[in-house]
């Protein structure tokens, strides 16, 4: 039985398909609780109740809200590209989905070990910009071109520095590989993350991935206030639905990097605890608590001052940390903090 | 036939008809995102020679940003399709010639290409095995310092192109209003308003 | 070799999966769903006006310059990628190497700051 699953052809294949559906039902389960939180999060700061019609507590909220999506009517606006119109809401979904297959839960968990891990992410989550490029233009609308054009412009700008941030990590760890990342801050507990080395650039990703995932303050392309609701004004029913789900999946994504890169995975604070999943989905919920809470209580930017803040301030430093960390790893500044290659980590 | 043959196939055969559909689609935004599927199969054909790291960056650098820009050219350009379609019966006859053309050189070329002695060893000497370094490590290890001179060119070429597009596509607009954040910052109260003590009944 | 491709066949398998569920999805809707179009339904929004141009307009050019400079700094991220993977090996000259290459590209990073082109008005 074990035999067939690792040497013929369609057991391998079934195998890692049972793996995919592992990782891709919990997630999108777990995606509706983490919508439900936000609700009620941005419901609590604003003293209003939230979903709470629907299950206990309206937990079932979210999948309620996933039949009715499914009940309506998919509208597709005469002027579109009917093509182009359905294909990037799809193409939203299944980049932001695809990530995680090389997104490791545990020591060895993980479906794709590829070397190039953090690549891949980066690449994949540089193409999720035409999911919404395309969705703006195929609708042939003004709001949702405007909204797509902006959109655009922003997630290219907070890439660099995303990308320079990494670069940062991956000199200190000396692999691109997640697992490797995890293993090189293991040691003296919560102590050895790359936080504390890295401290600056932990906030700088962090707002870099508020831009980069259109999440607000920076939610430029479908600020409602002007745009109504950017690249997805014209979207309905389960279309629109698959664009939900691609930001919220994209979200999460961005807390497990913030979680691997900067807070040691699956790695236990504390060294009398064992290491684990759990300790992953908790940084992970964490962090997602964190971008909640900025949706909350944070106003929106405006668009000058976000471009602005993406190329004078955030590239500049990051550039500046990439440089710093060089040397510090270089000359082995701060024990061999900064190149953890050297202390056997 | 393996998987990896099989893979090879499936990629080599979306690379070339996506190449196809770039120059036959009649709409350029559609040309491009075949132009874009294009390089996604190239990525494939990179991952099944092992080139990882190349797979990543041709996906990085074409697919997140050249093409993005090519994107934002063919939306930006005001095409008038019934006007470009009289100007390609003109220029049809031309294209066809010059189309031959390239395709008797490219025969040629091929008909007569061969492997110099010994160009496989050369290659395969200086290419480590996959299984021992990755090729990220591999490529680093020597790009940066047996190559020293050709990447420092592609650092000086990146500064033209930087100084290049500032200066084709830089305008700037007047009567906009600028925020001066520095400024802005460091303005205090006792600069930036005066107190006028106004007498009843009169003006100022 | 085979090791190394056989890692990556989760990924493909991962996309196949996913697209799969994308479109069961968007096929559910169509089957389940209504569909009952009117002219009014299906006209660009546009805050109850009807529209009155095509919506692709042309658009600034700074659009255009954004993606250009980005373009150059994500190349320049790809550069910085393998001397990152491979920081302990290249020893000194490589170290200095890539101090020089980053110094050029600030140089330029310093001009385009001058020449305002980082300013969006």
């Amino acid at each position: 039985m074990v035999e067939f699953f690792t040497t013929t052809n369609l057991g391998i294949f079934l195998l890692i398909l049972g793996q995919s559906l592992l990782v891709v039902v919990p997630l999108l389960v777990a995606l509706a609780f983490l919508l439900w939180g936000d609700r009620k999060i941005w419901a609590a700061v604003q003293l209003r109740k939230g979903p709470n019609v629907v299950g206990a507590f309206g937990l079932m909220q979210s999948f309620a809200d996933f039949v009715k999506y499914i009940m309506k009517e998919i509208v597709i606006p005469a002027g579109a590209d009917r093509f182009v119109f359905l294909l990037a809401p799809m193409l939203s979904f299944v980049l932001a989905l695809t990530a995680w297959a090389v997104v490791p839960f545990n020591d060895g968990w993980v479906l794709a070990d590829i070397n190039v891990a953090i690549l891949f992410v980066f690449a994949v989550s540089s193409l999720e910009v035409y999911g919404v490029i395309m969705g703006g233009w195929a609708s042939n609308s003004k709001y949702p071109f405007l909204g797509s054009l902006r959109s655009a412009a922003q997630m290219i700008s907070y890439e660099v520095s995303i990308g320079l941030i990494i670069i940062g990590v991956i000199i200190s760890t000396g692999s691109m590989n997640f697992g490797d990342i995890v293993m090189a801050q293991d040691g003296a507990g919560f102590l050895s993350w790359y936080w504390l080395p890295h401290f600056p650039m932990v906030f700088l990703f962090l707002i870099s991935a508020l831009a980069e995932t259109n999440r607000p303050p920076f939610d430029l392309p479908e600020a409602e206030s002007e745009l109504v609701a950017g690249y997805q004004v014209e979207y309905s029913s389960t279309p629109f639905l698959l664009f939900m789900i691609g930001e919220y999946v994209a979200i999460v994504l961005m807390c497990t990097l913030i979680s691997i890169l900067f807070f040691g995975g699956w790695l236990s604070p504390v060294e009398f605890l064992p290491d684990g999943i759990f300790w992953l989905c908790l940084k992970i919920v964490f962090f997602f608590f964190v971008f909640s809470m900025v949706k909350a209580i944070t106003p929106r930017y405006r668009y000058d001052q976000l471009m602005r803040i993406g190329w004078k301030v955030f590239l500049p430093l990051s550039l500046a940390w990439v440089v710093l960390v060089a040397f510090f790893a270089q000359y082995g500044a701060f024990w061999g903090a900064y190149a953890r290659w050297t202390v056997g980590g | 036939m393996s998987v990896a043959d099989f893979a090879f196939y499936v990629f080599a055969i979306t690379t070339v008809a996506s190449g196809l559909f770039t120059v036959v689609s009649k709409n350029p935004v559609h040309s491009v995102l075949w132009l874009i599927a294009a390089f996604l199969g190239a990525t494939g054909l990179f991952v099944l020679l092992g080139a990882e790291f190349l797979a990543m960056i041709l996906m990085i650098i074409y697919v997140g940003a050249v093409a993005i820009l090519f994107l934002f050219v063919v939306m930006m350009l005001d095409v008038d399709f019934a006007e470009l379609k009289a100007e390609m019966a003109k220029s049809i006859p031309v294209a066809l010639l010059i189309g031959t053309v390239l395709l008797m050189q490219l025969g040629a070329v091929l008909g007569v290409w061969q492997f110099a002695d010994g160009a496989e060893a050369a290659r395969a000497a200086i290419t480590p095995a996959v299984e021992e370094i990755h090729n990220t490590a591999a490529l680093g290890q020597i790009l940066y310092t047996d190559y020293i001179l050709l990447f420092q060119m592609a650092g000086l070429i990146l500064l033209v192109a930087m100084i290049g597009a500032i200066v084709l596509t830089m305008r700037h607009r007047t009567n906009v209003k600028r925020q001066n954040v520095i400024a802005q910052m460091h303005r205090d109260p006792a600069a930036a308003m005066e107190l006028k003590d106004v007498k009843p009944g009169q003006g100022l | 070799m085979e090791d190394l491709l056989r890692e990556y066949l989760p990924i493909i398998i991962f996309l196949g999966l996913a697209v799969v569920l994308g479109l069961v999805f968007i096929i559910a809707a169509v089957i389940l769903a209504v569909r009952n179009p009117d002219p009014e339904k299906l006209s660009a929004y546009e805050c109850g006006f009807n529209a009155f141009d095509d919506a692709r307009m042309k658009f600034d050019v700074r659009f255009y310059l954004v993606s250009i400079l980005f373009i150059i700094f994500d190349l320049e991220i790809a550069f910085l990628f393998p001397w990152a993977v491979a920081f302990k090996d290249v020893g000194m000259v490589g170290f200095w190497s890539m101090m020089v290459f980053l110094a050029v590209l600030t140089i330029g990073f310093a001009y385009e700051w001058k020449k305002g082109a980082l300013e969006w008005e």
